[in-house]
């Protein structure tokens, strides 16, 4: 096991070393002079050029700069926000939490429904039960979710008047931040509703970020159910006189979650694409509006800091269910 | 233990009468080409032939928009602002799915707009098709560093979620429909770089690529005509899976801003101008979205058979 997870931590090493050259690349190709880009419509004097120049440290050579970028990354410095002056990972910690929040309430609900919906679609194979499930995931996988968001807000929120439209909480609602997810500072808070706000706020995102994986996993678990359901320990298990609820409980379930780990962690990189739209429709304060934000203000700096801690972050989950993987199936840790 | 024993009588190769057994039997057992084979695996399933349908219809549309639209997509009926769909109360017949903010024609403007989406698909997949074939075959026929050196880019792309990626693409070349092409083009181009080289990895040992290697077949040759023909099935479906993820992710890029700029009629771009309305008219809406997911069901609906087709270890299971 040693041996395995230090060959998967040296293969990510220059997978990372990329992310940086993409995020230190990324600002150089904006098209147009980066000062000049940086000051916007005020302009600049020539002198004050040179010295913002020297500043940021344009004017010396592209390898050096980049070594400069690697140090300042090293001390933890990911670049400044144009537009607040703050720090980029300070901004980025401020928001993170939404997103954390809505991305585990949604990968929750997608895991939850998705593997028993695929379970129930795999045993009842052929059945109308694993055609409509499996119509319905193939809907789901099809879905523009930006769209689904706005025909959510529609019935639910416009017509039914059930859930609110946008943000994390009511604005009659104030309590101290203590952890930054919303459901459990207003339970601490104590203050009468507001856990029952929070809670509203939250369902229309989660299903709509969990509407993608979902339909993935459900799929991704009645073939892997169905693999399972074909092999010979199967017909042991059943000849041996277990009730079915156990076979499939027990050992089908078992060996069957083994590649829908995988496809859960997958869809990491899926949900922090999807936050992007949700968080921009629901007003949803997490680092997928942040991003959008920042690139139609041109805060590049932000762009970038923001590029390489989600490209790391999802890099950083990537490995660790690859880990798990080793661990849960040991073919692949001795392969 | 006993064999059953064939029953003559049913055996359609054996003479009833004479109980021999008749050279001519039947439909001569010629094989079947792998075209007619392969069609006859794919409409087994009712989705894929339903999809196909949906697909060609429109196609259909987008080809003909220019002459079946009922209206210019751009033209703005002053007197006809947020007209709902024809068969609600307000609605007009001259307006079957209504009219959006400024009096264009919904029906019209979805028309055009397949055009748009569908071209997209086509562009996307041509682009990305391509350069990944051609990146995944120098990377699994060279092998070694280059192969290394290719394959860690491409795991440093997928490292970024895929329309994070494109939008900062876009973000440095600037919105509009054929920068958001090329930004999507980028992102979905290691699947088939991957893909590419996993199959050459598994053919290029075989023998017939020696035999053709001996035969005096050039690198050129070896790669595109002895190799690549034999590892493009799950390359088909990876394409038709990436075409309606491009339609997809276009209309995102659109709804964002960053993609097709008004007043084109792409999907995506009509969502993000309806937005505003989502309180007051529905069907402003509801409809482009409605075409997104008709367009990506049905090709996915097509992906998925040719994967059960195509796919040798599901066929026939």
């Amino acid at each position: 096991m040693l041996r395995f997870t230090l060959s998967r931590l040296l293969l990510i090493v220059p997978t990372f070393i990329g992310i940086t050259l993409i995020a230190f690349v990324f600002i150089r190709m904006l098209p147009g002079d980066p000062v000049l880009l940086m000051a916007g419509e005020r302009g600049v004097s020539p002198e004050r050029h040179a010295e913002l120049m020297a500043q940021f440290g344009f004017d010396k050579p592209m390898w050096r700069q980049y070594v400069d970028y690697i140090g300042q990354l090293l001390q933890g410095n990911f670049g400044f926000s144009f537009s607040t002056k703050q720090p980029v990972l300070t901004e980025f910690m401020a928001r993170f939490p939404a997103t954390l929040e809505l991305a585990l309430c949604a990968i929750v609900l997608a895991t939850v429904l998705g593997v028993s919906a695929g379970i129930l679609a795999a045993v009842k194979r052929g059945s109308w039960i694993d055609q409509a499930t499996m119509s319905a995931a193939l809907v789901g996988y099809s879905m523009p979710i930006f769209w689904w968001a706005l025909l959510l807000i529609i019935l639910f929120s416009t017509t039914l008047g059930w859930t609110p439209v946008s943000g994390r909480i009511s604005l009659t609602q104030f309590f101290p931040r203590v952890t930054g997810f919303m459901l459990i500072d207003s339970l601490l808070s104590g203050r009468p509703g507001a856990f029952r706000s929070a809670l509203h706020h939250l369902i229309l995102p989660t299903i709509v970020l969990a509407t993608i994986p979902l339909a993935v996993i459900a799929r991704q678990t009645r073939s892997a159910m169905l693999e399972v359901l074909g092999e010979v320990y199967m017909m042991t298990a059943r000849s041996k006189g277990l009730s079915p609820s156990r076979v499939i409980g027990l050992h089908a379930l078992r060996n069957a979650l083994i590649p829908v780990v995988t496809t859960i962690g997958l869809q990491v990189s899926v949900l922090m694409g999807g936050a992007i739209l949700t968080e921009t429709i629901f007003s949803w304060p997490g680092i997928g509006k942040w991003m959008i934000d920042s690139i139609s203000r041109r805060d590049y700096q932000v762009v970038q800091g923001g590029l390489l801690l989600i490209a790391a972050m999802v890099m950083v989950v990537n490995l660790t269910v690859d880990l798990l993987y080793g661990l849960v199936n040991p073919r692949v840790r001795h392969k | 233990m006993t064999l059953p024993t064939p029953d003559p009588a049913s055996d359609p190769a054996v003479d009833p009468a004479s109980g021999t057994i008749k050279l001519d039997a039947g439909p001569a057992m010629q094989p079947v080409s792998p075209l007619v084979e392969n069609w006859h695996y794919f409409t087994r399933s009712r989705g894929a032939v339903l999809g196909l349908g949906v697909f060609m219809a429109m196609v259909a549309i987008a080809v003909l928009a220019p002459w079946i639209a009922p209206h210019d997509p751009a033209v703005q009926y002053r007197d006809a602002l947020l007209v709902p769909p024809a068969w609600t109360e307000n609605g007009r017949a001259a307006f079957l799915l209504g009219t959006d903010a400024v009096g264009r024609d919904i029906l019209s403007r979805m028309m055009h707009g397949a055009r748009f989406s569908l071209l997209i698909g086509l562009v996307v997949v041509t682009i990305a098709l391509a350069s990944g074939i051609l990146v995944g075959l120098i990377a699994g026929y060279v092998g070694g560093k280059t192969d290394a050196l290719i394959m860690r880019v491409m795991d440093i792309i997928l490292a970024f979620p895929s329309l994070l990626l494109a939008l900062v693409l876009v973000a440095i070349l600037g919105p509009g429909l054929f920068n958001a092409m090329l930004a999507i083009s980028l992102v979905l181009q290691p699947h088939f770089a991957r893909l590419t080289r996993g199959a050459v990895l598994a053919e290029k040992n075989r023998e017939y690529v020696t035999a053709a290697s001996v035969a005096g077949a050039g690198h050129l040759r070896l790669m595109l005509v002895t190799i690549l023909p034999n590892c493009l099935a799950p390359l088909i479906v990876q394409a038709t899976l990436s075409f309606s993820s491009a339609i997809l992710d276009a209309a995102a890029l659109g709804f964002l801003g960053m993609g097709a700029q008004p007043p084109i009629p792409e999907w995506g771009t009509m969502l993000a101008e309806a937005r505003e309305f989502i309180s007051s008219a529905w069907w402003v809406v509801t409809m482009p979205g409605l075409a997104i997911l008709a367009t990506v069901l049905s090709i996915n609906l097509i992906g998925d058979g040719l994967r059960d087709t195509l796919d040798p270890k599901l066929k026939r299971s």
